[in-house]
């Protein structure tokens, strides 16, 4: 008897709080019955650094703030087949998009330069920082998205649910109950 | 003598001059809609409650049912449609529901639930809106803003107030309110007002009153925007 | 900051009470009717450059009604301003024809010669420069308005001359004359621009036609409703009307016969009238003909008007002048009166007692939308242009709810000439399905732009082959909301059988872009939008981003297939014709010119449509960093 080959998953957070990640964990023991089909990659649950060639399902939480997330965002698209945005963040921005009204100098200025009680602030300029975008941006701006999870987070049985769907073949549907923006 | 069309196959009985919303919603069928209340005169606006009549797509708040149509409302082909406008309607303001307190009380988000709508799927727009802290009791946040006009007619026609208006063409129409400072404070809107009651997002808030029943609780997490009564629309 | 502020202040801020007493002179000249609040609006400006808060003020004061309602309306149209934009107001027409004639250029050209960017006010206060639709002008074009006052056939030249003025501040009414020289370049003309026409003669021929004791069971309704039994004609004008076969010259080709007696047969109630509306919003790109008509033949106009209110028993009339024709206002106005004298508006109209009719002429202020007749009403009533829920029709319930008919400027010249000649003399003109003429506005590629009047069934080669259009790509005809057509299609004809048009005729060789024709439309119908329903608001910003993002090179498969998707939902549920025909240049250029598409769909791939790497612009600046992590490439391409 062969066994079925498992799926690699590949999970991280770009402008996100983790609060999605934290999400999926309260699929709580479902999760070893999802270890019988998938396996993890590229996620901050195995610390591997980068993702397989070879992944069938990316799964992104959080949006677009600066250039290492557009980096990585392009390395989940190149090596996943599918890829599924998950929570508001990835969705629209979320909260770390609501700066986007505000030029990002005016922000940089306030944070480094005016606030009350910075001496000699400077805007920090090491080659090692990523630089912020302009503006924040959805993921699906950026890279196709397959999948969507709404919700802030989404609940762990609307993941289940979106997840095992998809492992059914069937395209994902969240009724109500599931179905959150918030 | 009472008539009757069919909807989605369902015979609906309607009176003279009833549009078609109306005796959908009589009859218990549900239609989406954001901009039509059953207590105003139909704007024909959001489009949200568009439906085929005889084939024809056209807005049900101001179609006027007649015997003998055959109406299709609920097909996968026209909530493709309505989930499309939905999603314009979110990429054209700022809505963040998490941080929004109507968010499990809002006719936006409801709908699209109910509409499936997983993402807004367009690149967003991310205007630059303000929020008009200034009155002591009401709280406007534009960002929100989809310009169903409800405020604007509840005040004009009800309130006799005229303190909504809108201004602008295209996408710049935006809300404006009755006064030259442009703030609400300096305007004769009071927390009775009906136009305080009418908003079907969250651009009028009443202060100090934000998440005030927890989630789970709200309005459309107890059932969906489908079988909730029309008459308790917007409060 | 503080020293042009004061600049400011000296060239458009006027002190309250001066502006005070501009309002209270145009409120009373409209009589304090809120109805008449968008040329109250359209004179105050003319009189203080702007709406300044202290005139909105003061409307409201004066006029009883809202400030939210005076704001709304201001806010609605594009040639009224609630923030300063100078002395002088600059719009060059920025229709396709503006652009192939290097508008773009010119533009560049003033705004450096004064100082000033594009869109913005001068430092001083002076002068603002911006971009108008198309401003009717396309056959002598680039064209611009300066104050709404139209100047065409720009030039360098022409261009350095106006900068001096403005920097001179020399008064406009002090511009040589010959800067506002409008031609009517008629190339062919038939039986309406070659009518011999005397006033009043076709008021005459249809009072002629009238049975002889008027109280014929057509004509009973017309009494019964205090009309004298002497006039017994209006049913036989309409007769006539009917009889010739004449549908409107506006686009949308209605049976006009239909629509006349639809606004005779409405009830009317108490206390109310019937209303004839001349639609003279001639705001569609391309089309400039209702501008010569109105030029050349304002009298067949009014009087086709009468003709209208003497066959549906209407005592009020309007003229919605296109706020781009402005400069025809005081000619028009001239004209009116003339008519008065002669008693041919007014009282008992060429003796006939209870003939009442007069004209009276609205300017808009830069909105296409209203155009569409429901939305030129509101506008009428002093509103916001947005198109009305029907039904109810204007036939019923038009003008301040009133039974109203509206017509074109050629569709009542036209009606002027059947009253005078009768029915079947028009109806044998032009083909078995279109009677009679078709005023053509042609322009763009061709030897000789202008006016050519057709009987219709006229094919595409022939109007080509007559005004010198050669190696022709493509002809856009009844512009944007029209169709494009390409030289397989030459042969197809001019006739509501085959191509119904408003008159624009617009013809591209081969060596222009047919995608960036389409853009220019697709920016315009963004412009236009009313903004009223959530389709054509959002969906024709939708819709010009993504044709951006193909100029930019950033177009793959995926949105092409969001441009088709974006046309079925603004034609399936946009609430008026603008957003039903928002995707029609798209559409017949995709079909029809499917290379210039494909040269622009530069990626296999999704892309991003903004430009990563100019995202970080900002970033860069403020740290200082140029190093290989401080940029994102471009995977395929991208512009912000």
């Amino acid at each position: 008897m062969t066994e079925k080959k498992k799926l690699k998953v590949a999970t991280t957070s770009l402008a996100g709080c983790f609060g999605c990640h934290m999400s999926f964990l309260d699929i709580d023991e479902r999760l070893f019955t999802l270890l019988e089909h998938i396996e993890f990659d590229r996620s901050p649950l195995t610390d591997i650094k980068h993702c397989s060639p070879d992944c069938d399902i990316g799964i992104i939480e959080g949006g677009l703030c600066n250039a290492e997330n557009v980096h990585v965002l392009r390395e989940f698209r190149k090596n996943c087949k599918i890829l599924i945005a998950m929570g508001a963040c990835a969705i629209n921005g979320g909260l770390p998009a609501q700066r986007n009204h505000l030029p990002l100098t005016t922000i940089l200025e306030e944070v480094y330069h005016t606030s009350p009680g910075l001496a000699n602030g400077m805007i920090p300029n090491d080659p090692e920082l990523p630089l912020p975008l302009n503006q924040v941006h959805p993921i699906h701006e950026v890279v196709k998205i397959d999948y969507f999870i709404p919700g802030c987070p989404p609940s762990g049985d609307a993941i289940w649910k979106v997840l095992t769907d998809l492992l059914a073949g069937k395209e994902p549907e969240l009724g109500h109950g599931l179905m959150h923006y918030d | 003598m009472s008539h009757t069309f069919t909807l989605d196959g369902k015979v609906i009985p309607f009176t003279e001059g009833q549009t078609i919303i109306q005796a959908a919603s009589a009859a218990g069928v549900f239609i989406p809609h954001l901009c039509y209340h059953p207590e105003f005169k139909a704007h024909g606006s959001c489009k949200l409650c568009t439906v085929k009549v005889n084939g024809r797509h056209t807005a049900s708040c101001t179609m006027r049912a007649a015997p003998g149509m055959v109406v299709e409302s609920e097909t996968e082909e026209i909530n493709a449609e309505r989930r499309a406008l939905t999603q314009m309607l979110f990429v054209e303001g700022n809505h963040f529901c998490p941080s929004c307190e109507k968010s499990g009380n809002c006719q936006l988000q409801a709908t699209a639930y109910h509409l499936g709508m997983m993402s807004p799927h367009y690149d967003h727009f991310f205007p630059n809106r303000a929020v008009d802290a200034s009155h002591p009791e009401v709280l406007l946040d534009f960002n929100r803003c989809i310009l169903c006009s409800l405020c604007v007619r509840a005040s004009r026609d009800v309130d006799g107030k005229n303190v909504f208006g809108l201004s602008g063409r295209g996408i710049k129409t935006h809300l404006i309110v009755n006064a030259k400072s442009g703030q609400l404070a300096d305007t004769d809107f009071s927390l009775a007002d009906k136009a305080a009651q009418v908003c079907p997002v969250g651009v009028i808030l009443k202060k100090r009153r934000g998440f005030a029943v927890p989630i789970g609780e709200r309005k459309y997490d107890q059932a969906p925007i489908s079988q909730t009564a029309d008459t308790t629309e917007g409060r | 900051m503080g020293c042009s502020r004061e600049v400011i202040v000296g060239f458009n801020e006027m002190h309250a009470e001066a502006v005070a007493g501009v309002v209270d002179r145009v409120v009373n000249r409209y009589r304090r009717d809120p109805t008449c609040m968008l040329q109250i609006l359209r004179e105050v400006q003319e009189a203080c450059d702007w709406i300044p808060p202290e005139a909105i003020d003061h409307l409201q004061a004066t006029l009883g009604v809202p400030r939210t309602k005076i704001e709304g309306v201001a806010g609605f149209y594009s040639f009224i301003y609630t923030e300063p934009r100078g002395k002088y107001r600059v719009l060059f027409s920025d229709n396709i024809t503006d652009r192939m004639q290097g508008n773009r250029a010119l533009m560049e050209r003033l705004c450096n010669s004064l100082w000033v960017e594009r869109g913005k006010v001068s430092e001083d206060g002076l002068v603002s420069v911006g971009k108008t639709a198309c401003t009717g002008l396309c056959d002598q074009g680039p064209g611009m308005l300066v104050n709404n006052y139209a100047i065409a056939g720009l030039s360098e030249q022409r261009i350095d001359e106006i900068a001096e003025l403005i920097r001179n501040k020399v008064p406009m009414a002090e511009w040589p004359p010959a800067f506002f020289k409008i031609q009517d370049n008629i190339r062919r003309a038939d039986i309406l621009l070659n009518a011999d026409f005397k006033p009043g003669e076709a008021l005459l021929a249809a009072r002629a036609r009238a049975p002889s004791d008027g109280l014929n069971a057509s004509n009973m309704r017309s009494w019964r409703e205090g009309l004298p039994s002497g006039i017994g004609g209006p049913a036989a004008t309409l007769d006539e009307i009917k009889r010739a076969g004449l549908r409107g010259r506006g686009g949308a080709g209605f049976t006009t016969g239909l629509k006349w007696e639809a606004c005779r047969n409405a009830q009317l109630k108490p206390g109310h009238q019937r209303i004839v509306v001349c639609n003279a919003d001639e705001g569609e790109p391309g089309t400039f003909k209702d501008r010569v008509l109105l030029s050349r033949c304002p009298d067949l106009v009014f009087e086709g008007m009468t003709v209208a209110a003497y066959a549906v028993g209407a005592t009020r009339g309007f003229v919605y002048l296109r706020g781009e024709y402005r400069y025809l206002l005081d000619h028009l106005n001239a004209v009116l009166a003339n008519r008065r004298r002669e008693n041919l508006l007014g009282k008992d109209i060429c003796g006939l007692p209870g003939a009442d009719f007069d004209i009276e002429i609205h300017v808009g202020a830069g909105a296409y939308v209203c155009g569409e007749e429901s939305a030129l009403i509101e506008s009428l009533e002093g509103k916001r242009g947005t198109p009305r829920n029907r039904p109810p029709f204007p036939v019923t319930n038009g003008y301040l709810d009133q039974p109203t008919i509206v017509n074109n400027v050629e569709t009542f010249a036209a009606a002027a000439l059947i009253a005078l000649n009768g029915g079947e003399w028009y109806a044998a003109i032009g083909t078995k399905h279109s009677a009679g003429t078709k005023i053509l506005s042609v322009s763009g590629d061709c030897e000789r732009p202008g006016i050519y009047e057709y009987p219709f069934g006229v094919s595409i080669r022939q109007v080509l082959e007559d005004c010198g259009a050669t190696d022709t790509q493509a002809v856009q005809v009844s512009g944007p909301s029209g169709i494009c057509v390409a030289e397989d299609e030459f042969d197809r004809i001019i006739g509501f059988e085959d191509i119904p048009t408003a008159g624009a005729f617009t013809v591209f060789n081969k060596t222009r872009d047919m995608f960036e024709v389409a853009r220019n439309y697709v920016h315009f119908f963004q412009h236009e939008s009313c903004g009223f329903c959530t389709p054509c608001r959002v969906g024709t910003s939708l819709l010009k981003n993504l044709m951006d993002k193909l100029h930019y090179g950033s177009g793959s498969p995926y949105d092409f297939a969001e441009i088709e998707k974006l046309n079925n939902l603004l034609q399936s549920m946009s609430h008026c014709g603008l957003g039903h025909t928002a995707c029609n240049p798209v559409l017949d250029t995709i079909a029809k010119f499917r290379p210039a598409y494909d040269k622009r769909m530069m990626q296999q791939d999704f892309t991003p449509a903004f430009n990563l790497d100019r995202a970080l612009s900002a970033a860069r600046q403020m740290t200082g960093r140029d190093d290989a992590a401080a940029h994102l490439e471009n995977e395929h391409g991208g512009q912000s």
